[in-house]
């Protein structure tokens, strides 16, 4: 699959799930309504940046913390089409693939990234293009390419129950 | 073939016939849970996977905790959601007032024995780890998953290896030891690994201190906390556990990712300083920083051993006139026994609010926010920015002792100072 957006970097190591998403929020549970509260607790105004479809370009550990699904959620109602990031916390890198939204796990790409950046991902061969410049990714699983493929986690399980 | 014991919980929840760290399995699930703010999202999932019913209603737990009681009418609705489902499905469900905080419940009623395999819509199923399952957080979709087909998809990890030596000191706790391990490896360090606790130090621990210490598993990135079942375990699930259990053990000769030592001889009472689970000072470093409130409870630390401590301090003490503090036991059932043992007559003697017992204010939920420019110090797991309330406030994260300490001090003091 080929999935492409214009970058938007959000730096800093270990950025927590409760920055991304802050608790008093969690009361909302309809995904469509969790998107205006995305980087509340960081910096409101990265919001801003999410016009059209975008790539999230992220540092280490992103994502620590808590399961909640609200930040991938907000990030997929967002028009963020994926993460690439140098490593991810893993309740979010899972929580990311089962909403459809890979985690690409490339340092490099991350380092090359700046705001803007045109980010393209093959997430079948792990090449990561940052305005032409070609980085390989870590590889991905064939299980969660297949889920990708199908959607995410919802769309998979439902072929396997129909 | 050697396996670590998380190896082993896998494997024997797998189709497969054998496994190695990195591969992709799926591993069928003991015990589903999960509680007000992730069970309506996941429902929603489960409904779009066209699933109807649940894989196997004896085995999904659903909880109200965390903005119980309700903070508002979102939150209400909410508990409704998750109240009429639960019954509707004919789960085990625990309403206001007939539980607490979940990890806690579930493992004073049994729902976990050794060996089994948890999977909770929280991240701090961790904490499961205590009881020797391997309990592990998802979030809402997983969640759903498990919920209509009773498994999940996980690679398996490492396990690094925690040995703890030596006899612990006074006023250190199960905390300081996880505290240390967070120190010695960050909060990245134990990403797709599992901590396993073992040595003298770690079978010395009652099962409240064991349950510190994996409840922060997640902290250093970690799928699970574990200590292998033994004496004390059988002791604590006599009468208790809701399905037979075997004790599982790590092989003599299994290959670990890494190993550490945890040296009780040396170690002092730990904080976590804002605004990281990993920025570890000794509490006498950091002395003479004045505090705005003290939170004792959550999940992990919530439990009869800590109220206890808090009581050693707040006997004959009273909080701080600077200073405001909150106690939260994690269950009716902790709740009921302090109460049968006078400690929460010393609570509300020294000044402190007694709590139900909820997530609450734990995760910034309600019942004890923090104003910016305020400092919190807690028994919690999670000093993240905002996490309690205002990103403008700071939070610190230590053992009942030391936090009681602080409250009758108003700033950071090493607990013996303060002891009537
Ligand atoms: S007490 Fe805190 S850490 Fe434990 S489940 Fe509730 S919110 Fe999470």
């Amino acid at each position: 699959m080929i999935i492409s957006g214009n970058a938007v970097c959000v730096r800093g190591d270990n950025i927590d799930t409760d920055v991304l998403y802050p608790g008093a929020y969690l009361n909302v549970d309809d995904p469509q309504k969790m998107a205006p509260f995305l980087f509340e607790g960081l910096d409101p105004k990265i919001r801003e940046e999410l016009v059209g479809e975008t790539v999230l370009v992220v540092d280490e550990n992103f994502g620590s913390g808590s399961s909640r699904e609200h930040v991938p959620q907000a990030i997929r109602a967002s028009g963020i089409t994926c993460v690439v990031g140098k490593t991810f916390a893993r309740i979010f890198y899972r929580n990311c693939f089962n909403l459809g939204v890979p985690a690409i796990v490339c340092p490099e790409a991350s380092a090359a990234a700046g705001k803007g950046s045109v980010v393209t991902v093959d997430t079948d061969t792990g090449v990561v293009t940052v305005d032409g410049q070609e980085f390989q990714a870590r590889p991905i699983a064939p299980f969660m390419l297949d889920m990708l493929a199908a959607g995410g986690l919802v769309e998979w399980s439902r072929q396997r129950s129909a | 073939m050697a396996y670590t014991l998380a190896e082993k919980i896998l494997l024997a929840h797998s189709d497969a016939d054998e496994i190695a760290v990195g591969d992709l399995i799926m591993v069928r699930c003991d015990i589903v849970m999960a509680n007000d703010v992730s069970g309506p999202v996941a429902f929603r999932a489960m409904e779009e996977m066209g699933a109807t019913k649940v894989f196997d209603r004896d085995k999904v737990v659903m909880v109200a905790d965390h903005f119980m009681p309700a903070k508002d009418a979102v939150s209400a609705g909410l508990q409704k959601r998750l109240k009429e489902w639960s019954l509707a499905q004919g789960v085990h469900f625990y309403d206001q007032g007939r539980g607490g905080i979940e990890h806690k419940i579930m493992i004073e009623d049994g729902f976990v024995v050794p060996g089994s395999v948890v999977v909770g819509g929280d991240s701090h199923t961790c904490t499961h780890g205590a009881l020797g399952a391997f309990g592990t957080g998802l979030g809402s979709t997983d969640i759903a998953a498990a919920l209509a087909f009773g498994e999940f998809w996980q690679g398996v990890p490492g396990t690094i290896l925690v040995t703890i030596v030596g006899d612990k000191r006074r006023f250190v706790s199960g905390k300081d030891i996880i505290l240390d391990v967070l120190a010695q490896i960050g909060v990245a360090g134990g990403t797709d690994k599992v901590l396993e606790f073992v040595g003298p130090g770690a079978e010395a621990l009652s099962i409240d201190e064991r349950l510190a210490v994996s409840n922060m598993a997640v902290e250093a990135g970690s799928e699970t906390g574990i200590f292998p079942a033994d004496e004390k375990t059988a002791a604590y699930l006599e009468g208790r556990a809701r399905q037979p259990w075997e004790p599982v053990r790590s092989d003599p000769d299994a290959v670990f990712a890494s190993k550490l030592t945890v040296d009780l001889d040396r170690l002092d009472p730990l904080i976590a300083m804002p605004h990281l689970p990993g920025n570890i000072q000794r509490v006498s470093d950091v002395t003479g920083k004045k505090i705005d409130q003290v939170y004792i409870g959550n999940c992990g630390n919530g439990t009869i051993t800590d109220l206890r401590q808090a009581a050693e301090i707040f006997r004959g003490n009273h909080v701080h006139r600077d200073c405001r503090a909150i106690i939260v036991p994690a269950s009716q059932a902790v709740y009921r026994e302090a109460m049968a043992e006078g400690l929460l007559e010393i609570f509300a003697e020294a000044g402190l609010v007694v709590s139900t017992p909820t997530c609450g204010a734990c995760f910034g939920g309600g019942n004890g926010a923090m104003a910016a420019g305020e400092s919190a110090l807690t028994t919690t797991n999670r000093n993240f920015k905002g996490r309690m309330g205002s990103g403008e406030a700071e939070v610190h994260l230590a053992n009942a002792w030391v936090a009681a300490a602080a409250a009758v001090a108003g700033e950071i003091v090493n607990p013996a100072e303060v002891l009537a």
